[in-house]
């Protein structure tokens, strides 16, 4: 019943068009900035230099992989910075200088930021607020809560077991020197998120709910349940990525203050489409590092933190009018 | 000089876009008050060609002339003031001002250098007249308050009020049911009689019987045939396929191929639809009939769990089936393709294998690997796009950039994965050209043997006759007639419009 000739014509038009090698650009744009630094810094080709770097980076890549689950599924999460910033407050108000009650402490910071995850899942998925308003308003109550819990001066000191995650390195490697634990951490959530997102059902699911949710819902998606596991992973990233925080920044009512949009500003660098259906982990993860790239080399040239601040908002509008620009060039409609 | 040629004439038209040659040496030309139907698969240049002769192209070679003068069009407005006037598919309306002024729009009749309303409505209200006495079109009415097939009577409007020589129907009827189709039909007889030459491109045998006094067959850009009378279907399908397609619609179901009672509905209802009831058993394609709204898809949504029954029994394979959602519908065994497919059933930047699988994922533990479900792995899902006949480079590749046909097979594999014992098909084949048809249908009888029972709602009433083993005809929200295979179209749309019903009554 197949026409072989039919098909190949067919195969040949697809051919000159499609299946081009393609590689996200975000690699070769954060390559070139990494080269920028280490010309105006050669401090940054040692050890201490590329690692401390990393570093500082790690909260923000981890939250922006888990920022893409909410971003490929078609929504926003707003409430992450809260949440960074609920973690480290409370965990110092909780901990009470006391080194013993660490675990049981990130425990109880991990529930919490489940338990935001679930809330702002349902309220996206069954009470039918857009999520962009649900995390907006989550932002501001757990602001809030944090403020209330620390009667607006949190005390100064997390214990070191805590700040074990995010400040300590692991000495006497051989040819690296030493190994940031924030970095292991990185690496460890970095590859289990990228297998849940390209590698199982969940993944494949979160792309066909942000592409295209009433197709599949019709196609037996449970759609709410899958939004609800986005907003969940998204939070329990915020909550690693302020455990990481907590051991280099100090504690106060705003650590997590803007990193929200810096985790939604490094998943589109990463190429993520803004209403859904496309997004990829380890590419939202290059996009954090551009960003921190970005920022440490605008402090080389001297450049103050507002001026930072105007920078990563025309990032943010650039990257998504290349990434618009892009799709419509390689024949998307 | 003037007036004895035909009122267009295009020669030789060749065209090439960067390397694929989309026209070869095509040669058609249409007399004053003539309708010359140009018939093709998709993609086979139907569409170019028109954009050649409206001026949208130009042509790599080859002339065109009208009524005798060659003309080289540089723009689209070029064609429009040599009279030449094209109807697409996709609209070009503004939907937030009046018929009027769309029919006007850019060359509204002025007065004293104000927009003279008066004489554009008296204007607006005689080309409405063209569609006859009781055309409820109102000149101030706004065009996002209108209907599809109502917004369409615009376009041709304003082609009508262009005073065109020559009027390019491009697939006009793909958006109206079968009473809008007359009124169609009717204003291309009018506008024959004033002496307009019209190309009618379609690809619906019945239309070109009915109206076409010559068809040219395009295929892979070049004329395949050219008939100066309207020749059987079958010939037209011919020469557009290159083979014959004396299985176009798939055999009947034999008696040994019928099963046991699939599906059983009694006095089911919601606030669509009033006291259902009907069976449909294994191995079987049930055809529905009816006009828009007749309730054919509410009661296709109310079995899939989309806009559920509120009262009456229903039961699949001896169950209870009233489900609350698709997802219930679905763990039964009900499968559904949606009529709008974009909108409904594909997720178009996700490849053609992830559309394959979607609902074996959505269906399995959400940790699962990707590759493999519970229902089908990732080469299994493969080997059934294959089977479906699926022509794509790669099943990697967006789903977006397959063609109708390819796509709505791949929504097919999707529910082979799941072996359901109800198939529901909403409008399966269209958009779809009529390669692809053919495969559709036998697709739903092979499904059919396999022990399914089939549902197929669907507006192409030759294509429900030809397909099912009975047919249950709809109207307003019930079951007015089911009848064996063999009814005649009269009959069926007699009941679909009721008019079998009131007679007795009356009597």
């Amino acid at each position: 019943m197949t026409e072989k000739a039919v098909k190949m014509t067919d195969t040949n038009l697809f051919a000159g068009k499609r299946r081009l090698p393609q590689v996200n650009p975000v690699y070769f744009v954060l390559a070139a900035l990494l080269c920028a630094i280490a010309l105006s810094n050669p401090n940054f080709l040692e050890p201490t230099g590329y690692m401390n770097f990393l570093k500082r980076a790690a909260p923000l890549a981890i939250l922006a992989a888990g920022q893409i689950y909410v971003i490929v599924s078609g929504g926003f999460d707003l409430s992450v910075g809260s949440v960074i910033t609920l973690t480290v407050v409370g965990s110092s108000m909780l901990l009470d200088n006391n080194d013993d009650a660490t675990w049981w402490v990130i425990l109880v910071m991990f529930a919490i930021g489940a338990a935001v995850g679930l809330i702002n899942g349902l309220v996206v998925s069954y009470l039918r607020v857009p999520s962009l308003i649900a995390t907006l308003g989550m932002m501001i109550t757990l602001n809030g809560a944090a403020f209330m819990w620390s009667s607006g001066s949190p005390r100064g000191y997390l214990p070191d077991t805590f700040r074990f995650f995010g400040r300590f390195n692991i000495k006497g490697m051989p040819l690296i020197q030493f190994l940031p634990v924030a970095l292991i951490v990185l690496v460890v959530v970095g590859l289990a998120l990228f297998w849940l997102m390209h590698r199982t059902n969940l993944g494949r699911l979160l792309h066909a709910v942000g592409d295209n949710p009433r197709a599949a819902q019709m196609s037996g998606v449970p759609v709410e349940r899958i939004r609800i596991f986005a907003f969940v992973i998204s939070s329990l990233s915020a909550v690693t990525a302020g455990i990481l925080l907590g051991g280099f920044a100090g504690v106060s009512t705003d650590v997590g203050t803007g990193y929200e949009l810096q985790a939604i500003t490094a998943t589109v660098i990463g190429g993520a489409q803004l209403l859904g259906g496309r997004g990829s982990v380890p590419a939202s993860i290059a996009g954090a590092l551009t960003l921190a790239a970005i920022f440490t080399l605008l402090n080389f040239i001297g450049l103050p933190k507002p001026t930072r601040d105007v920078v990563q908002g025309l990032i943010l509008i650039a990257a998504v009018v290349l990434a618009t620009y892009r799709r419509n060039r390689t024949g998307g409609r | 000089m003037s007036g004895s040629g035909p009122a267009i004439a295009m020669r030789g038209i060749s065209k090439s876009f960067t390397g694929v040659r989309a026209l070869r040496d095509v040669g058609f030309d249409c007399a004053p008050g003539e309708v010359h139907a140009l018939a093709g698969e998709n993609g086979a240049g139907k569409s170019t060609l028109m954009k050649v002769l409206s001026g949208v192209y130009r042509p790599d070679a080859g002339t065109i002339a009208i009524n005798g003068v060659d003309h080289h069009f540089k723009h689209p407005m070029d064609a429009l003031r040599a009279g030449i006037s094209i109807i697409y598919q996709e609209f070009s309306l503004l939907p937030e001002r009046t018929v009027a002024q769309n029919i006007f729009l850019g060359r509204e009749p002025t007065r004293y250098g104000i927009i003279d309303q008066k004489a554009m409505d008296r204007e607006a209200r005689r080309v409405i007249a063209l569609f006859g006495p009781t055309h409820h079109l109102k000149p101030d009415t706004v065009v996002s308050e209108l209907d599809v097939p109502s917004q369409q009577l615009v376009e041709i409007a304003k082609a009508v009020s262009l005073n065109a020589k020559v009027i390019v129907m491009d697939e006009p009827t793909a958006a109206l049911n079968d009473a809008e189709c007359e009124v169609l039909f009717a204003l291309v007889e009018t506008l024959k009689k004033s002496g307009v030459a019209i190309i009618y491109i379609t690809h619906r045998m019945r239309e070109i019987t009915r109206l076409a006094d010559r068809v040219t067959v395009l295929k892979d850009g070049a004329v395949a045939a050219s008939f100066d009378a309207v020749p059987a279907p079958d010939v037209i399908v011919h020469a557009m396929v290159g083979r014959d397609i004396d299985d176009y619609y798939a055999p009947a179901a034999v008696p040994e191929e019928i099963g046991p009672t699939m599906l059983s509905v009694r006095g089911a209802g919601n606030d669509r639809l009033n006291d259902i009831s009907f069976d449909l058993r294994a191995g079987e394609i049930a055809g529905f009939a009816g006009l828009q709204g007749a309730g054919r898809v509410a009661l296709a949504m109310a079995l899939f769990g989309v806009s559920p029954f509120t009262h009456g029994e229903v039961s699949l394979a001896g169950r209870p089936a009233l489900f609350r959602n698709p997802r219930e519908a679905i763990r039964a065994g009900i499968g559904l393709l949606p009529g709008d497919r974009k909108a409904e059933a594909l997720v178009l930047m996700q490849s053609v294998s992830d559309n394959g699988m979607l609902t074996a994922r959505g269906l399995s533990p959400v940790a699962g690997s990707d590759r493999k479900t519970s229902f089908v792995s990732d080469q299994e899902m493969n080997r059934l796009l294959e089977q479906v006949d699926v022509r794509a480079a790669d099943y990697a590749q967006e789903i977006k950039n397959l063609s109708g046909g390819n796509q709505q097979k791949a929504i097919v594999a999707r529910w082979l994965a799941l072996n359901p014992k109800l198939l529901i098909f909403i409008e399966p084949t269209r958009g779809i050209d009529v390669n692809a048809k053919a495969g559709i249908y036998h697709l739903m009888r092979d499904l059919a043997r396999k022990g399914a029972a089939i549902m197929m709602v669907s507006s192409d009433l030759p294509e429900v006759l030809g397909t099912a083993d009975r047919i249950f005809v709809m109207r307003s929200g019930e079951l007015a007639g089911e009848f064996a295979r063999g009814v005649s179209e009269a009959q069926v749309m007699l009941a679909a419009t009721g008019e079998t019903a009131t007679k007795p009554e009356a009597a």
